[in-house]
């Protein structure tokens, strides 16, 4: 375990350096952000308050996005040989994914407060509780994690820091057949099968309602979405580690 | 034997890089794995320390078997790989607290320890500036100062010197025979013959993934011919006058004679000439350098 601290560490010092993403993970959610509330909000008139609607869509937009951002140091470290010394020495592998997760998670954190503070400057006005806060910020962190250990995984087979990022792409296209920003309702009806089954539209539609103090309705399928993922992705990253590290 | 392998096979697709490798190496010994570019040195260090599975035949690194046993396999080693594997956006005491925290150093003794490593490896000035930013032999020798955070049984260098300008080789090898002292075992590659002559108790020749040659630096020299002297006349007609009375190859106004070395041999040559009156200039003995065995026995396999 105190390998996995120290790796932790590491990374964290490291994704504080790198700039770029550094800047791309607070930056890149608020300008989404006043995109879509300053832009469309206007447009998309069919729910009251376009501020509360669109929060949660962007957090979850967001996170996942920033998420699959662990996939570009790991593709670093595997190209690099850095990966190479730590392999030989006596700690398990896991410890050098779980610092590029934990990371991210970091970042992710970072990226939703800042989200969320500018989203009140907007006029956000949440009427949740603490415990709904606390619900909210959990399925946030099944969720972050379950896609960051999918990207580590994705890191760990990609063949250049590019390939790693293509993810990222997909993750950022996703949240747009949902209702992230307009509701299903509004969709023409192929789209909309697909919109209310992907595994994005629960985790929004648990994460508004418990922001909005709304009836929780798909907290079980976002749950359900995202612990699976999590253990799924969890087991294929940390077992490519060890396969791909005896080549 | 602190390594010992048999048959070890290893193939990528079709092409088979070490085939049936049989090595022992002594605890406490230096061994020095020679051969071109694509013998398959760094594939057997990657076998050896854990990182590429062999197909064929075990491998043995202090009685662990390195694919059965490899947790306990690196705990006994240490690996500085043929590429710097050093982290850019961290200082170089950064590189070197990460790994004593990860040997479970306390932080005050892991800091003592990067402390202690960047004074002997001259990286004290730039000890707090991104290692992006270092030469290339300062990577390199911040990378061999992270394989020493912790005292390896048995230490892996591949290539460790290339690059290097000729202080800091000398500053590496002073640092290498400071741990074979404390009893370290090396396993190393080179591409410099002098090195493994210089560092290396025993020689190993690898060529096309099987050993070509094995033994120390003498007796590898001696398997491709002995001592030849060199005898220098005053003229080329003087050396073929020579030619006729010792025999030997003549070569402008100088004649390469085989020997055996001895002072004997010596003086029978040098009385000949005496008694033909030709007038010898200057006499040098020339060893088989290591290059001359590296030519020889690759070329031999090839
Ligand atoms: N991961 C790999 N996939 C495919 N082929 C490989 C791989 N690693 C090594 N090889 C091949 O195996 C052969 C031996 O490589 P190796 O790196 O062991 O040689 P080497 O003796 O260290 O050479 P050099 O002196 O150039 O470092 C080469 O032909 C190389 O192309
Ligand atoms: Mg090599």
């Amino acid at each position: 375990m105190s390998a996995a601290t120290t790796m932790v560490g590491r990374s964290i010092r490291l994704s504080r350096r790198n700039l770029d993403t550094a800047i791309m993970a607070v930056v890149l959610p608020v300008l989404m952000m006043a995109l879509f509330v300053y832009v469309f909000g206007g447009a998309i008139s069919s729910v009251q308050s376009y501020v509360d609607y669109v929060v949660p869509g962007i957090v979850v937009l967001c996170t996942g996005y920033g998420a699959t951002s662990t996939a570009m140091p790991v593709a670093d470290d595997m190209k690099k040989g850095v990966v190479d010394r730590f392999r030989s020495m006596p700690i398990s592998g896991f410890s050098v994914l779980t610092g590029h997760v934990v990371a991210s998670v970091a970042r992710n954190a970072l990226a939703t407060f800042a989200v969320v503070l500018v989203a009140l400057l907007m006029g956000f006005r949440p009427t949740a509780s603490v415990g709904a806060w606390a619900l909210a910020m959990g399925l946030l962190l099944v969720y972050v994690l379950a896609l960051s250990w999918l990207a580590a995984g994705f890191g760990v087979i990609a063949r250049s820091v590019e390939s790693a990022s293509l993810l990222g792409f997909f993750m950022l296209f996703l949240p747009y057949l949902s209702s992230a920003f307009v509701p299903v309702a509004t969709m023409p009806p192929w789209l909309r099968a697909v919109s209310e089954h992907q595994p994005i539209t629960p985790v929004i539609e648990t994460v508004r309602a418990l922001l909005t103090d709304q009836p929780v309705t798909s907290g079980r399928p976002a749950l359900a979405w995202s612990g699976g993922l999590l253990v799924v992705a969890f087991t294929w990253a940390t077992w490519l580690f060890r396969r791909i590290s005896s080549r | 034997m602190i390594v010992e392998t048999e048959g070890l096979t290893k193939r990528y697709g079709t092409r088979t890089v070490l085939n049936g490798l049989d090595l022992e190496v002594a605890e406490g010994s230096v061994l020095a794995l020679l051969g071109p570019n694509g013998a398959g040195k760094t594939t057997t260090i990657r076998v050896l320390s854990t990182l590429t599975r062999p197909d064929g035949g075990s491998a043995r690194v202090c009685g662990f078997d390195v694919v059965r046993q490899a947790a306990d396999v690196r705990g006994v080693i240490s690996l500085t790989g043929q590429y710097a594997a050093v982290d850019e956006e961290q200082t170089g005491r950064e590189n070197l607290v990460m790994i004593a925290r990860l040997h479970r150093r306390t932080r005050p003794a892991a800091r003592a320890r990067a402390s202690e490593l960047l004074e002997r490896f001259g990286l004290v000035d730039a000890a707090d500036r991104r290692v992006r930013t270092y030469s290339g032999g300062m990577r390199r020798r911040l990378d061999l100062a992270m394989s020493l955070v912790a005292r390896p049984r048995l230490l892996f260098l591949d290539e460790p010197t290339t690059g290097l300008d000729p202080v800091s080789r000398t500053t590496t090898w002073d640092a290498i025979g400071d741990l074979v002292r404390d009893g370290v075992t090396i396993f190393l590659t080179t591409q410099y013959l002098e090195e493994a002559d210089r560092l290396a108790d025993r020689i190993v020749v690898l060529h096309n993934g099987g050993v070509v040659a094995d033994g120390t630096a003498d007796a590898l020299k001696n398997s491709v011919g002995g001592t030849r002297l060199d005898l220098t006349f005053a003229s080329r007609e003087e050396a073929l006058r020579a030619r006729s009375a010792v025999g030997g190859l003549a070569d402008g106004p100088t004649l390469g004679l085989p020997s055996d070395g001895s002072a004997a041999h010596l003086h029978r040559v040098l009385d000949d000439l005496l008694a033909a009156r030709i007038h010898v200039l200057r006499v040098a003995t020339h060893r088989p350098t290591l290059d001359d065995v590296f030519t020889t026995l690759t070329a031999v396999a090839a």
